[in-house]
């Protein structure tokens, strides 16, 4: 018996993949852009908090193929990343939809007791909202990040002219450390993120691209820790159709 | 409605995801196009955003980069001046003035001279800080009475084909310089010598060295790095 409900409204149905897009092609060709000088200290000064100074990254995880082809990628795609990230923070706020990831009090409870559950300390899934806790506090550190992305961009975009918003980062140099430290948290988020869909929610592929959700197969109602669909198949199809306690 | 919107959805999806595939394994001058009107676009946001009293700032006790100060140039050998093959060195200043200048080092040295401790950022990503002394790019241009059709200078180079050309604002902002003294000494044949531009408000391929020719034009004229596909705005 399928309980569908409409979950994701367009807007955030359509900013979620063209983010999706802007976030691997300013990523990708970010980080083109940094192999260029792969470290973070200045000629002859040394940095400390990033252990593997000197090391490119891999090529194949980079876009835009050389320095000044992927300068011109990351500055075309900025536009569409910011534009993107505006539409779905005034979405957000004008359609009271922040309330399901802004954390509120008992959030920090909630989250432990999800950890508890996903390490089988706990047997039953927590009860949430739209989103569990731990997913809460992961989709709102992303916008936020976000904006220390964008802001630092600024930064070592325009040192001089916009000097007002590097000084914010302390001087360039910071700027563009915060910069590369902010994308390389917000893809891990982004990465634990698409694991965590496969491996525990599958079904919430269908409502960011159709909007419907069937609650029957939430993970409250399967009970599902990662990859539980997989491993018990049974007891999933059982657990699915059976009415909630 | 509900259906022609989802229709809608996946279908853009699938071609932005489509377009996104195909320009992975392009060259981006298939994608030139869209490339080439947002950097067209950014120019003009770019040139809207500058503001002459936006300076560069570096903390008096911030360190110099001194000898590790990275030395750059076209050419296959370190580009020197030979005064027995080329003549005295003269630093012309042509183009759109009234009165075309000639000036050799010496001529440099005695106008009004600038000191300043600044970043030079480099397209790379990195910076380093230097104390440079010169003349102000603004000077020459009232010195040599650069007319209404100035809006454009090129700066040419004797490394080789090097040149780049500015729009008049950023030439024109005070901390640009044809710099001859670097940390205190005349500049070294590694960095640019007799003179170079020098500059913290465009990237340091913006910056021309072994400088031969200030010349003031109506249009721009492109430049080495950017006839290469760098922007050609290159400004901080």
């Amino acid at each position: 018996m399928a309980e569908l409900v409409k979950r994701n409204h367009w807007i955030v149905r359509l900013t979620h993949w063209v983010n999706v897009i802007a976030i691997v092609v300013m990523a990708g060709s970010g980080m083109r852009i940094f192999n260029a000088h792969p470290s973070f200290a200045r000629p002859g000064e040394h940095f400390a908090l990033n252990p593997w100074e000197g090391h490119a990254i891999p090529a194949w995880l980079t876009f835009g193929s050389w320095l000044g082809g992927a300068r011109h990628w990351h500055f075309a795609m900025m536009w569409i990343l910011v534009a993107n990230g505006v539409l779905y923070i005034g979405f957000l706020w004008l359609h009271g939809e922040w309330r399901d990831i802004v954390p509120r009090r008992g959030d920090a409870h909630s989250a432990l007791e999800m950890i508890k559950f996903y390490l089988f300390v706990r047997r039953d899934h927590p009860i949430g909202g739209k989103h569990n806790a731990l997913q809460k506090s992961a989709y709102f550190a992303m916008p936020i990040l976000g904006v220390i992305i964008v802001l630092s961009g600024l930064a070592i975009w325009k040192p001089v002219t916009l000097g007002f918003i590097t000084v914010l980062f302390v001087n360039y140099k910071w700027a563009r450390f915060a910069h590369f430290a902010a994308m390389a948290v917000l893809l891990l988020l982004a990465l634990v993120h698409v694991f965590m869909v496969f491996a525990v929610d599958p079904y919430s592929l269908r409502s960011m691209i159709t909007g419907w959700y069937n609650r029957a197969r939430s993970p409250e109602a399967r009970n599902a820790r990662p990859f539980y669909h997989l491993l018990a198949p049974g007891v999933e199809s059982a657990d699915a159709e059976a009415p909630r306690p | 409605m509900s259906l022609d919107r989802r229709k809608f959805i996946t279908v853009s999806a699938a071609s932005l995801s489509g377009a996104l595939l195909a320009a992975c394994d392009a060259n981006p001058k298939s994608a030139g196009r869209l490339l080439a009107l947002a950097e067209a676009r950014n120019e003009t946001v770019e040139r809207g955003l500058f503001r002459h009293a936006a300076v560069d700032r570096v903390p008096g006790s911030a360190k110099l980069a001194g000898k590790d100060f990275p030395k750059y140039f076209i050419s296959d050998t370190v580009p020197t001046w030979n005064p027995a093959a080329r003549g005295v060195w003269r630093l012309e200043v042509s183009g759109a003035v009234r009165t075309p200048l000639s000036l050799t080092l010496d001529d440099l040295i005695k106008l009004p001279r600038i000191t300043q401790k600044v970043d030079h950022f480099c397209v790379e990503g990195w910076n380093a800080r230097a104390v440079w002394s010169g003349v102000r790019v603004s000077d020459l241009a009232r010195l040599a009475g650069a007319t209404n059709d100035a809006h454009y200078v090129d700066f040419t180079s004797f490394d080789s084909d090097y040149h780049e050309s500015w729009d008049m604002a950023s030439a024109m902002h005070a901390q640009t310089l044809v710099a001859y003294g670097m940390d205190g000494t005349l500049l070294g044949p590694a960095h640019g010598a007799p003179a170079r531009v020098h500059s913290p408000v465009k990237l340091g391929y913006k910056n021309t060295k072994y400088l031969t020719k200030v010349i003031f034009m109506p249009a721009k004229n492109g430049g080495y790095w950017s006839d290469l596909g760098y922007e050609w705005y290159g400004g901080t």
